[in-house]
Protein backbone atom coordinates (compact mmCIF):
# COMPACT_ATOMS: atom_id res chain seq x y z
CA UNK A 1 0.00 0.00 0.00
CA UNK A 2 2.54 2.11 1.23
CA UNK A 3 6.71 2.23 0.14
CA UNK A 4 9.16 4.12 0.63
CA UNK A 5 12.79 3.35 -0.92
CA UNK A 6 15.37 5.98 0.24
CA UNK A 7 13.78 8.75 1.00
CA UNK A 8 15.25 11.81 2.22
CA UNK A 9 13.68 15.55 3.14
CA UNK A 10 15.28 18.30 4.06
CA UNK A 11 14.21 21.94 5.17
CA UNK A 12 16.96 24.68 4.45
CA UNK A 13 19.46 22.15 5.72
CA UNK A 14 17.44 20.62 9.08
CA UNK A 15 16.66 16.87 8.69
CA UNK A 16 12.60 15.95 8.00
CA UNK A 17 13.63 12.32 6.98
CA UNK A 18 16.75 10.41 6.16
CA UNK A 19 17.18 7.75 4.37
CA UNK A 20 14.06 6.12 5.36
CA UNK A 21 12.55 2.97 3.73
CA UNK A 22 9.30 1.55 4.78
CA UNK A 23 6.43 -1.01 3.55
CA UNK A 24 3.41 -1.21 4.83
CA UNK A 25 0.95 -3.76 3.56
CA UNK A 26 -2.68 -3.14 2.33
CA UNK A 27 -4.87 -3.63 5.42
CA UNK A 28 -2.07 -2.83 7.62
CA UNK A 29 -2.64 -0.58 10.86
CA UNK A 30 -0.12 1.10 11.79
CA UNK A 31 0.97 3.41 14.39
CA UNK A 32 3.58 6.20 13.45
CA UNK A 33 5.43 6.63 17.09
CA UNK A 34 8.27 9.57 18.11
CA UNK A 35 9.14 12.64 19.62
CA UNK A 36 7.62 15.77 18.53
CA UNK A 37 9.51 17.55 15.46
CA UNK A 38 11.34 13.34 14.94
CA UNK A 39 9.80 13.28 11.22
CA UNK A 40 6.00 12.02 11.69
CA UNK A 41 4.34 15.21 10.03
CA UNK A 42 7.11 15.01 6.92
CA UNK A 43 6.11 11.43 6.46
CA UNK A 44 2.80 11.90 6.47
CA UNK A 45 2.87 15.16 3.91
CA UNK A 46 4.69 13.08 1.99
CA UNK A 47 2.66 10.48 1.37
CA UNK A 48 -0.17 13.54 0.69
CA UNK A 49 2.55 15.17 -1.41
CA UNK A 50 1.81 18.15 0.13
CA UNK A 51 5.81 18.27 0.11
CA UNK A 52 7.95 16.82 -2.07
CA UNK A 53 11.00 14.55 -1.03
CA UNK A 54 14.45 15.59 -2.05
CA UNK A 55 15.47 11.94 -3.09
CA UNK A 56 14.11 8.50 -2.98
CA UNK A 57 11.12 6.79 -4.13
CA UNK A 58 7.82 6.76 -2.74
CA UNK A 59 4.76 5.04 -4.15
CA UNK A 60 0.94 5.00 -2.15
CA UNK A 61 -1.73 2.34 -3.79
CA UNK A 62 -0.93 2.45 -7.27
CA UNK A 63 0.37 5.80 -7.65
CA UNK A 64 3.85 6.97 -7.49
CA UNK A 65 3.60 9.69 -5.56
CA UNK A 66 7.18 11.03 -6.24
CA UNK A 67 6.89 11.37 -10.14
CA UNK A 68 3.20 12.78 -9.44
CA UNK A 69 2.87 15.97 -11.20
CA UNK A 70 0.52 18.82 -8.84
CA UNK A 71 -2.18 18.40 -11.66
CA UNK A 72 -2.61 14.63 -10.01
CA UNK A 73 -2.63 15.31 -6.60
CA UNK A 74 -6.26 15.60 -6.13
CA UNK A 75 -6.86 12.13 -7.57
CA UNK A 76 -3.98 10.94 -5.22
CA UNK A 77 -5.87 12.55 -2.31
CA UNK A 78 -9.53 10.79 -3.19
CA UNK A 79 -7.91 7.63 -2.75
CA UNK A 80 -6.88 8.91 1.19
CA UNK A 81 -9.17 9.65 4.21
CA UNK A 82 -7.77 12.14 7.23
CA UNK A 83 -8.86 12.62 10.08
CA UNK A 84 -6.98 15.49 12.24
CA UNK A 85 -6.61 15.77 16.17
CA UNK A 86 -8.64 19.44 16.39
CA UNK A 87 -11.48 17.44 13.76
CA UNK A 88 -11.58 20.65 10.90
CA UNK A 89 -14.96 20.55 10.54
CA UNK A 90 -17.24 23.02 8.49
CA UNK A 91 -18.69 25.08 11.50
CA UNK A 92 -21.32 26.57 9.16
CA UNK A 93 -22.47 23.03 7.85
CA UNK A 94 -24.46 21.04 9.72
CA UNK A 95 -23.27 16.73 10.53
CA UNK A 96 -25.02 15.67 7.19
CA UNK A 97 -23.60 18.82 5.80
CA UNK A 98 -20.50 18.06 7.13
CA UNK A 99 -19.75 14.56 5.55
CA UNK A 100 -22.04 15.03 2.35
CA UNK A 101 -19.19 17.99 1.63
CA UNK A 102 -16.69 15.53 0.71
CA UNK A 103 -18.77 13.82 -1.90
CA UNK A 104 -19.93 17.22 -3.72
CA UNK A 105 -16.19 18.07 -3.57
CA UNK A 106 -15.41 15.15 -6.06
CA UNK A 107 -18.77 15.74 -7.97
CA UNK A 108 -21.36 13.12 -7.03
CA UNK A 109 -24.38 13.69 -7.56
CA UNK A 110 -27.16 14.34 -5.14
CA UNK A 111 -28.65 11.12 -5.19
CA UNK A 112 -25.46 8.85 -4.76
CA UNK A 113 -25.26 11.66 -1.72
CA UNK A 114 -28.38 11.26 -0.27
CA UNK A 115 -28.30 7.51 -0.30
CA UNK A 116 -24.39 7.18 1.22
CA UNK A 117 -24.20 9.73 4.10
CA UNK A 118 -26.90 8.00 5.98
CA UNK A 119 -25.11 4.82 5.92
CA UNK A 120 -21.54 6.36 7.19
CA UNK A 121 -23.37 8.65 9.90
CA UNK A 122 -24.65 5.29 11.41
CA UNK A 123 -21.09 2.99 10.84
CA UNK A 124 -19.40 5.91 13.04
CA UNK A 125 -22.53 5.98 15.21
CA UNK A 126 -24.26 9.53 15.25
CA UNK A 127 -27.18 9.02 12.63
CA UNK A 128 -29.19 10.67 15.58
CA UNK A 129 -26.80 13.97 15.12
CA UNK A 130 -27.16 14.71 11.08
CA UNK A 131 -28.84 17.57 11.61
CA UNK A 132 -26.59 19.32 14.62
CA UNK A 133 -24.06 21.81 13.91
CA UNK A 134 -20.57 21.26 15.15
CA UNK A 135 -20.82 23.31 18.17
CA UNK A 136 -23.33 21.61 19.39
CA UNK A 137 -21.81 17.81 19.49
CA UNK A 138 -19.11 16.83 21.78
CA UNK A 139 -15.40 16.33 20.98
CA UNK A 140 -15.68 11.97 20.44
CA UNK A 141 -18.78 13.15 18.56
CA UNK A 142 -16.78 15.69 16.33
CA UNK A 143 -13.97 13.17 15.87
CA UNK A 144 -16.78 10.64 14.42
CA UNK A 145 -18.27 13.14 12.48
CA UNK A 146 -14.30 13.97 11.02
CA UNK A 147 -13.85 10.14 10.76
CA UNK A 148 -17.06 9.69 8.38
CA UNK A 149 -15.85 12.17 6.35
CA UNK A 150 -12.93 10.59 5.91
CA UNK A 151 -14.60 7.39 5.01
CA UNK A 152 -17.13 8.31 2.53
CA UNK A 153 -15.73 7.96 -0.39
CA UNK A 154 -14.26 4.38 0.68
CA UNK A 155 -10.16 5.74 0.17
CA UNK A 156 -8.19 2.32 0.49
CA UNK A 157 -5.92 4.20 3.28
CA UNK A 158 -7.01 5.99 6.57
CA UNK A 159 -4.30 8.28 7.82
CA UNK A 160 -5.31 9.38 11.26
CA UNK A 161 -3.02 12.63 12.67
CA UNK A 162 -3.22 12.43 16.66
CA UNK A 163 -7.18 11.61 16.30
CA UNK A 164 -7.57 11.01 19.74
CA UNK A 165 -5.27 13.81 21.22
CA UNK A 166 -8.04 16.04 22.46
CA UNK A 167 -10.33 13.61 23.52
CA UNK A 168 -10.44 12.09 27.22
CA UNK A 169 -9.14 8.52 27.59
CA UNK A 170 -12.81 6.69 27.50
CA UNK A 171 -13.82 8.91 24.35
CA UNK A 172 -10.45 7.98 23.11
CA UNK A 173 -10.66 4.09 23.30
CA UNK A 174 -14.31 4.34 21.33
CA UNK A 175 -12.57 5.96 18.91
CA UNK A 176 -10.33 3.67 18.02
CA UNK A 177 -12.53 0.71 18.65
CA UNK A 178 -13.90 2.56 15.43
CA UNK A 179 -10.87 2.75 13.44
CA UNK A 180 -10.19 -0.82 14.47
CA UNK A 181 -13.59 -1.62 12.80
CA UNK A 182 -12.38 0.20 9.40
CA UNK A 183 -9.32 -1.37 9.06
CA UNK A 184 -10.74 -4.54 9.68
CA UNK A 185 -13.02 -3.73 6.91
CA UNK A 186 -9.79 -3.70 4.19
CA UNK A 187 -8.80 -0.33 5.08
CA UNK A 188 -4.79 0.60 5.74
CA UNK A 189 -4.52 3.05 8.62
CA UNK A 190 -1.74 5.08 9.69
CA UNK A 191 -2.22 6.66 12.77
CA UNK A 192 0.28 9.59 14.45
CA UNK A 193 0.10 9.19 18.18
CA UNK A 194 1.45 10.05 21.00
CA UNK A 195 -0.80 8.13 23.17
CA UNK A 196 1.27 5.23 24.46
CA UNK A 197 -1.29 3.73 26.17
CA UNK A 198 -3.62 3.03 23.24
CA UNK A 199 -0.30 1.60 21.36
CA UNK A 200 0.65 -0.80 24.23
CA UNK A 201 -2.96 -1.76 23.90
CA UNK A 202 -3.55 -2.04 20.60
CA UNK A 203 -0.39 -4.29 19.96
CA UNK A 204 -0.48 -3.44 16.21
CA UNK A 205 3.20 -2.69 14.13
CA UNK A 206 5.01 0.49 15.44
CA UNK A 207 7.22 2.48 12.92
CA UNK A 208 9.23 4.96 15.71
CA UNK A 209 10.77 7.93 13.97
CA UNK A 210 13.24 9.93 15.80
CA UNK A 211 15.72 12.64 14.07
CA UNK A 212 14.85 11.69 11.07
CA UNK A 213 15.58 8.46 11.06
CA UNK A 214 13.74 5.66 10.99
CA UNK A 215 14.91 3.89 14.63
CA UNK A 216 12.39 1.11 15.07
CA UNK A 217 9.66 -1.26 13.24
CA UNK A 218 8.42 -3.87 14.97
CA UNK A 219 4.75 -5.19 16.25
CA UNK A 220 4.00 -4.30 20.17
CA UNK A 221 4.50 -1.46 22.06
CA UNK A 222 5.07 2.57 21.82
CA UNK A 223 8.68 2.55 23.27
CA UNK A 224 8.81 6.05 24.18
CA UNK A 225 8.31 7.40 27.38
CA UNK A 226 5.47 8.97 27.36
CA UNK A 227 6.02 13.29 27.36
CA UNK A 228 5.36 14.87 29.74
CA UNK A 229 5.33 11.54 32.04
CA UNK A 230 8.84 10.91 31.84
CA UNK A 231 9.57 11.27 35.15
CA UNK A 232 6.96 8.18 36.67
CA UNK A 233 8.33 6.14 34.05
CA UNK A 234 11.87 6.69 35.71
CA UNK A 235 10.39 5.57 38.93
CA UNK A 236 8.55 2.39 37.71
CA UNK A 237 11.97 0.95 36.18
CA UNK B 1 -23.62 19.18 -13.80
CA UNK B 2 -25.04 21.85 -11.79
CA UNK B 3 -21.60 22.89 -10.86
CA UNK B 4 -22.70 26.28 -12.54
CA UNK B 5 -25.20 26.94 -10.38
CA UNK B 6 -23.10 25.70 -7.84
CA UNK B 7 -20.47 28.44 -8.37
CA UNK B 8 -22.64 31.08 -8.91
CA UNK B 9 -24.91 30.38 -5.97
CA UNK B 10 -21.59 30.60 -3.39
CA UNK B 11 -19.89 33.10 -5.74
CA UNK B 12 -23.85 35.66 -4.76
CA UNK B 13 -23.42 34.19 -1.75
CA UNK B 14 -19.77 35.84 -0.66
CA UNK B 15 -20.09 38.95 -2.67
CA UNK B 16 -23.47 40.11 -0.43
CA UNK B 17 -21.57 39.01 2.93
CA UNK B 18 -19.08 40.94 2.03
CA UNK B 19 -21.21 43.83 0.47
CA UNK B 20 -18.70 47.14 1.43
CA UNK B 21 -15.64 45.35 -0.58
CA UNK B 22 -17.68 44.75 -3.53
CA UNK B 23 -19.21 47.76 -3.94
CA UNK B 24 -15.93 49.70 -3.45
CA UNK B 25 -14.35 47.26 -6.57
CA UNK B 26 -17.75 47.82 -8.44
CA UNK B 27 -17.01 51.41 -7.90
CA UNK B 28 -13.27 51.71 -9.25
CA UNK B 29 -13.80 49.08 -11.94
CA UNK B 30 -16.37 51.74 -13.18
CA UNK B 31 -14.65 54.78 -12.66
CA UNK B 32 -11.79 53.36 -15.17
CA UNK B 33 -13.65 51.93 -17.02
CA UNK B 34 -15.57 55.74 -17.76
CA UNK B 35 -12.34 56.98 -18.57
CA UNK B 36 -11.80 54.62 -20.78
CA UNK B 37 -15.25 55.21 -22.30
CA UNK B 38 -14.29 58.53 -22.71
CA UNK B 39 -11.12 58.17 -24.67
CA UNK B 40 -13.24 55.29 -26.69
CA UNK B 41 -16.06 57.68 -27.88
CA UNK B 42 -12.93 60.34 -28.87
CA UNK B 43 -11.08 58.12 -30.84
CA UNK B 44 -14.31 56.77 -32.64
CA UNK B 45 -15.09 59.82 -33.49
CA UNK B 46 -11.45 61.25 -34.44
CA UNK B 47 -11.15 58.25 -36.70
CA UNK B 48 -14.57 58.72 -38.15
CA UNK B 49 -13.67 62.32 -38.59
CA UNK B 50 -10.35 61.40 -40.04
CA UNK B 51 -12.02 58.66 -42.79
CA UNK B 52 -14.47 61.54 -43.68
CA UNK B 53 -12.12 64.08 -44.58
CA UNK B 54 -9.93 61.19 -46.27
CA UNK B 55 -12.75 60.34 -48.66
CA UNK B 56 -13.28 63.60 -49.35
CA UNK B 57 -9.85 64.71 -49.89
CA UNK B 58 -8.31 62.02 -51.91
CA UNK B 59 -8.74 64.79 -54.72
CA UNK B 60 -7.03 67.58 -55.85
CA UNK B 61 -9.04 70.87 -56.31
CA UNK B 62 -8.38 72.78 -59.40
CA UNK B 63 -9.70 76.12 -59.24
CA UNK B 64 -9.73 77.82 -62.76
CA UNK B 65 -9.68 81.70 -63.63
CA UNK B 66 -12.86 82.71 -64.37
CA UNK B 67 -11.66 83.78 -67.65
CA UNK B 68 -10.80 80.35 -68.63
CA UNK B 69 -13.29 79.07 -71.06
CA UNK B 70 -14.97 75.96 -70.76
CA UNK B 71 -12.68 74.48 -74.25
CA UNK B 72 -9.53 75.27 -72.64
CA UNK B 73 -10.45 73.86 -69.42
CA UNK B 74 -11.43 70.46 -71.53
CA UNK B 75 -8.18 70.91 -73.42
CA UNK B 76 -6.48 70.75 -69.82
CA UNK B 77 -8.51 67.71 -68.67
CA UNK B 78 -7.75 65.89 -71.52
CA UNK B 79 -3.92 66.12 -70.58
CA UNK B 80 -4.18 65.44 -67.06
CA UNK B 81 -6.64 62.67 -67.38
CA UNK B 82 -3.37 60.34 -69.28
CA UNK B 83 -1.27 61.44 -65.89
CA UNK B 84 -0.79 57.72 -64.51
CA UNK B 85 -1.49 58.90 -60.71
CA UNK B 86 -5.08 60.23 -62.43
CA UNK B 87 -7.78 58.15 -62.17
CA UNK B 88 -10.54 60.64 -62.62
CA UNK B 89 -11.24 64.13 -64.17
CA UNK B 90 -14.53 66.19 -63.16
CA UNK B 91 -15.45 69.39 -64.16
CA UNK B 92 -17.50 71.21 -61.65
CA UNK B 93 -18.65 74.83 -62.72
CA UNK B 94 -19.96 77.35 -60.27
CA UNK B 95 -23.39 76.71 -59.84
CA UNK B 96 -22.89 72.63 -59.20
CA UNK B 97 -20.47 73.89 -56.17
CA UNK B 98 -22.73 76.25 -54.75
CA UNK B 99 -25.38 73.42 -55.01
CA UNK B 100 -23.61 71.17 -53.36
CA UNK B 101 -22.11 73.78 -50.57
CA UNK B 102 -25.79 74.18 -49.94
CA UNK B 103 -26.40 70.44 -49.59
CA UNK B 104 -23.79 70.41 -47.06
CA UNK B 105 -25.06 73.72 -44.66
CA UNK B 106 -28.23 71.63 -44.23
CA UNK B 107 -30.73 74.05 -42.74
CA UNK B 108 -28.33 76.58 -42.60
CA UNK B 109 -28.38 77.29 -46.29
CA UNK B 110 -30.63 79.97 -46.58
CA UNK B 111 -27.22 81.96 -45.26
CA UNK B 112 -25.74 81.51 -49.18
CA UNK B 113 -28.98 82.96 -50.72
CA UNK B 114 -27.54 86.38 -49.47
CA UNK B 115 -24.57 85.76 -51.19
CA UNK B 116 -25.61 87.91 -54.83
CA UNK B 117 -23.30 86.96 -57.28
CA UNK B 118 -21.89 83.24 -57.09
CA UNK B 119 -18.40 83.88 -55.48
CA UNK B 120 -17.26 80.07 -56.39
CA UNK B 121 -14.71 79.72 -59.52
CA UNK B 122 -15.60 76.89 -61.63
CA UNK B 123 -13.38 73.63 -61.05
CA UNK B 124 -11.78 70.40 -61.90
CA UNK B 125 -11.81 67.65 -59.59
CA UNK B 126 -9.19 65.51 -59.88
CA UNK B 127 -9.13 62.15 -58.03
CA UNK B 128 -5.99 60.67 -57.44
CA UNK B 129 -4.93 56.73 -57.26
CA UNK B 130 -3.71 57.92 -53.42
CA UNK B 131 -2.65 61.45 -51.54
CA UNK B 132 0.70 60.23 -51.64
CA UNK B 133 0.74 61.55 -55.10
CA UNK B 134 -0.86 64.14 -54.75
CA UNK B 135 2.60 66.51 -55.06
CA UNK B 136 3.09 64.77 -57.88
CA UNK B 137 0.53 65.85 -60.10
CA UNK B 138 0.19 69.14 -58.66
CA UNK B 139 3.60 69.89 -60.26
CA UNK B 140 2.55 68.61 -63.35
CA UNK B 141 -0.54 70.85 -62.86
CA UNK B 142 1.94 74.15 -62.56
CA UNK B 143 2.52 73.70 -66.38
CA UNK B 144 -0.54 74.15 -67.86
CA UNK B 145 -2.11 77.94 -68.16
CA UNK B 146 -5.36 79.18 -66.40
CA UNK B 147 -5.28 77.95 -63.24
CA UNK B 148 -5.76 80.36 -60.20
CA UNK B 149 -5.04 77.71 -57.28
CA UNK B 150 -4.79 74.28 -56.32
CA UNK B 151 -6.21 72.69 -53.28
CA UNK B 152 -4.87 69.17 -51.84
CA UNK B 153 -5.58 68.25 -48.37
CA UNK B 154 -2.09 65.86 -47.75
CA UNK B 155 -0.60 67.72 -44.68
CA UNK B 156 -4.43 67.91 -43.37
CA UNK B 157 -4.41 64.43 -43.55
CA UNK B 158 -1.48 63.76 -42.42
CA UNK B 159 -2.31 65.85 -39.10
CA UNK B 160 -5.31 64.23 -38.10
CA UNK B 161 -3.50 61.08 -38.86
CA UNK B 162 -1.09 61.83 -36.58
CA UNK B 163 -3.82 63.01 -33.71
CA UNK B 164 -5.67 59.97 -33.89
CA UNK B 165 -2.79 57.74 -33.46
CA UNK B 166 -1.53 59.94 -30.67
CA UNK B 167 -5.12 59.76 -29.11
CA UNK B 168 -5.18 55.85 -29.65
CA UNK B 169 -1.80 54.97 -28.07
CA UNK B 170 -2.55 57.23 -24.92
CA UNK B 171 -5.92 55.51 -24.80
CA UNK B 172 -4.07 52.61 -25.11
CA UNK B 173 -0.96 53.66 -22.18
CA UNK B 174 -4.23 54.92 -19.65
CA UNK B 175 -6.00 51.92 -20.26
CA UNK B 176 -3.12 49.66 -19.22
CA UNK B 177 -2.72 51.43 -16.06
CA UNK B 178 -6.12 51.30 -15.27
CA UNK B 179 -6.69 47.81 -15.51
CA UNK B 180 -3.53 47.33 -13.82
CA UNK B 181 -5.11 49.09 -10.41
CA UNK B 182 -8.77 47.28 -11.22
CA UNK B 183 -7.19 43.94 -11.31
CA UNK B 184 -5.97 44.78 -7.64
CA UNK B 185 -8.75 45.83 -6.28
CA UNK B 186 -10.18 43.22 -7.45
CA UNK B 187 -8.03 40.43 -6.21
CA UNK B 188 -8.05 42.28 -2.75
CA UNK B 189 -11.73 42.28 -2.58
CA UNK B 190 -11.71 38.46 -3.17
CA UNK B 191 -9.09 37.84 -1.13
CA UNK B 192 -11.43 38.71 1.50
CA UNK B 193 -13.63 35.98 0.85
CA UNK B 194 -10.66 33.80 0.19
CA UNK B 195 -9.25 34.18 3.90
CA UNK B 196 -12.45 33.69 5.45
CA UNK B 197 -13.17 30.40 3.96
CA UNK B 198 -9.34 29.24 4.19
CA UNK B 199 -9.79 26.55 6.32
CA UNK B 200 -12.85 25.35 4.32
CA UNK B 201 -10.52 25.94 1.27
CA UNK B 202 -7.51 23.47 2.69
CA UNK B 203 -10.11 20.85 3.95
CA UNK B 204 -11.29 21.02 0.04
CA UNK B 205 -8.13 20.37 -0.30
CA UNK B 206 -7.32 16.78 2.14
CA UNK B 207 -10.45 15.46 0.68
CA UNK B 208 -9.38 15.97 -3.20
CA UNK B 209 -11.04 18.74 -4.83
CA UNK B 210 -9.46 20.14 -7.59
CA UNK B 211 -7.94 23.35 -8.02
CA UNK B 212 -10.67 24.76 -10.17
CA UNK B 213 -13.07 23.38 -7.92
CA UNK B 214 -11.69 25.34 -5.17
CA UNK B 215 -11.25 28.57 -7.32
CA UNK B 216 -14.71 27.94 -9.27
CA UNK B 217 -16.91 30.53 -6.87
CA UNK B 218 -14.30 32.90 -6.30
CA UNK B 219 -13.35 33.17 -10.41
CA UNK B 220 -17.67 33.42 -10.22
CA UNK B 221 -17.00 36.16 -7.64
CA UNK B 222 -14.55 37.97 -9.87
CA UNK B 223 -16.50 37.50 -13.27
CA UNK B 224 -19.89 38.80 -11.76
CA UNK B 225 -18.58 41.86 -10.43
CA UNK B 226 -16.49 42.58 -13.86
CA UNK B 227 -19.84 41.69 -15.60
CA UNK B 228 -22.09 44.43 -13.33
CA UNK B 229 -19.29 47.06 -13.71
CA UNK B 230 -19.24 46.87 -17.42
CA UNK B 231 -22.75 47.29 -17.17
CA UNK B 232 -23.15 50.34 -15.59
CA UNK B 233 -20.32 52.05 -16.90
CA UNK B 234 -21.26 50.74 -20.59
CA UNK B 235 -24.74 52.41 -19.74
CA UNK B 236 -23.64 55.63 -18.36
CA UNK B 237 -20.92 56.43 -21.39
CA UNK B 238 -23.95 55.75 -23.62
CA UNK B 239 -26.52 58.36 -21.66
CA UNK B 240 -24.06 60.66 -21.65
CA UNK B 241 -23.09 60.17 -24.96
CA UNK B 242 -26.56 60.54 -26.29
CA UNK B 243 -27.14 63.41 -24.40
CA UNK B 244 -23.98 65.02 -25.61
CA UNK B 245 -24.79 64.14 -29.57
CA UNK B 246 -28.61 65.32 -28.89
CA UNK B 247 -27.32 68.79 -27.65
CA UNK B 248 -24.09 69.65 -30.09
CA UNK B 249 -24.50 66.99 -32.55
CA UNK B 250 -25.72 69.27 -35.40
CA UNK B 251 -23.14 72.17 -34.23
CA UNK B 252 -20.20 69.75 -34.87
CA UNK B 253 -21.81 68.75 -38.55
CA UNK B 254 -22.11 72.62 -39.37
CA UNK B 255 -18.28 73.20 -37.65
CA UNK B 256 -16.64 70.46 -38.83
CA UNK B 257 -19.11 68.61 -41.88
CA UNK B 258 -18.39 65.50 -39.99
CA UNK B 259 -21.32 63.70 -38.11
CA UNK B 260 -20.20 62.79 -34.94
CA UNK B 261 -20.93 58.64 -34.14
CA UNK B 262 -25.04 57.85 -33.79
CA UNK B 263 -25.42 57.15 -29.69
CA UNK B 264 -26.86 53.63 -30.81
CA UNK B 265 -24.38 52.36 -33.34
CA UNK B 266 -21.83 52.78 -30.58
CA UNK B 267 -23.58 50.74 -27.84
CA UNK B 268 -23.17 47.75 -29.34
CA UNK B 269 -19.37 48.00 -29.66
CA UNK B 270 -19.34 49.97 -26.21
CA UNK B 271 -21.40 47.24 -24.45
CA UNK B 272 -18.87 44.68 -25.84
CA UNK B 273 -15.46 45.81 -25.06
CA UNK B 274 -16.45 46.69 -21.38
CA UNK B 275 -18.17 43.71 -20.61
CA UNK B 276 -14.73 41.77 -22.31
CA UNK B 277 -12.67 43.74 -20.20
CA UNK B 278 -14.77 43.45 -16.59
CA UNK B 279 -14.86 39.39 -17.08
CA UNK B 280 -11.21 39.30 -18.24
CA UNK B 281 -10.38 41.70 -15.12
CA UNK B 282 -12.62 40.13 -12.86
CA UNK B 283 -11.06 36.63 -13.82
CA UNK B 284 -7.76 37.81 -13.39
CA UNK B 285 -8.66 39.42 -9.73
CA UNK B 286 -9.63 36.79 -8.62
CA UNK B 287 -7.21 33.81 -10.16
CA UNK B 288 -4.15 36.70 -8.59
CA UNK B 289 -6.54 36.26 -5.03
CA UNK B 290 -5.91 33.25 -4.96
CA UNK B 291 -2.40 32.17 -6.02
CA UNK B 292 -1.15 31.74 -2.56
CA UNK B 293 -4.04 29.34 -1.55
CA UNK B 294 -3.45 27.03 -4.19
CA UNK B 295 -0.03 26.29 -4.78
CA UNK B 296 0.71 22.88 -3.27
Amino acid sequence: MITFENVTKTYNGNRGLVEANVHIDKGDFVFLVGPSGAGKSTFIKLILKEINADSGKITVGDWEVTGLSNREIPELRRGIGIVFQDFRLLPKKTVYENVAFAMEVIHKSKRQIRKRVPQVLSLVGISDKADKYPDELSAGEQQRVAIARAIINNPSLLIADEPTGNLDPDTATEIMDLLNQINITGTTIVMVTHAKDIVDRMKKRVIAIEKGHIVRDEFGQYGFEEEGAAEDEQFDI
Amino acid sequence: MNSLTYNLKQALQQIFRNKGMSVASIFAITAMMLILGLFFVLTVNVNLFTEMVKADYDQIEVFLEDSTSKAEAQEIMDQVAVHEHVEDVEYRSKKDALKIMKKRWGENSYLLDTLGENPLPNSLLITIDNLESAEDVTSYLGEFKGIEDIKYYKETVEKLTMVTDFLQIACLIIMAFLVIVSVVVVSNTIKLTVMARAKEISIMKYIGATNWFIRGPFFAEGVILGIFSSLVSAGITFAVYSKVVGAIGTQVMTILSSPLVPAGYMAGNLICIFLAMGISIGACGSIISMRRFLDT
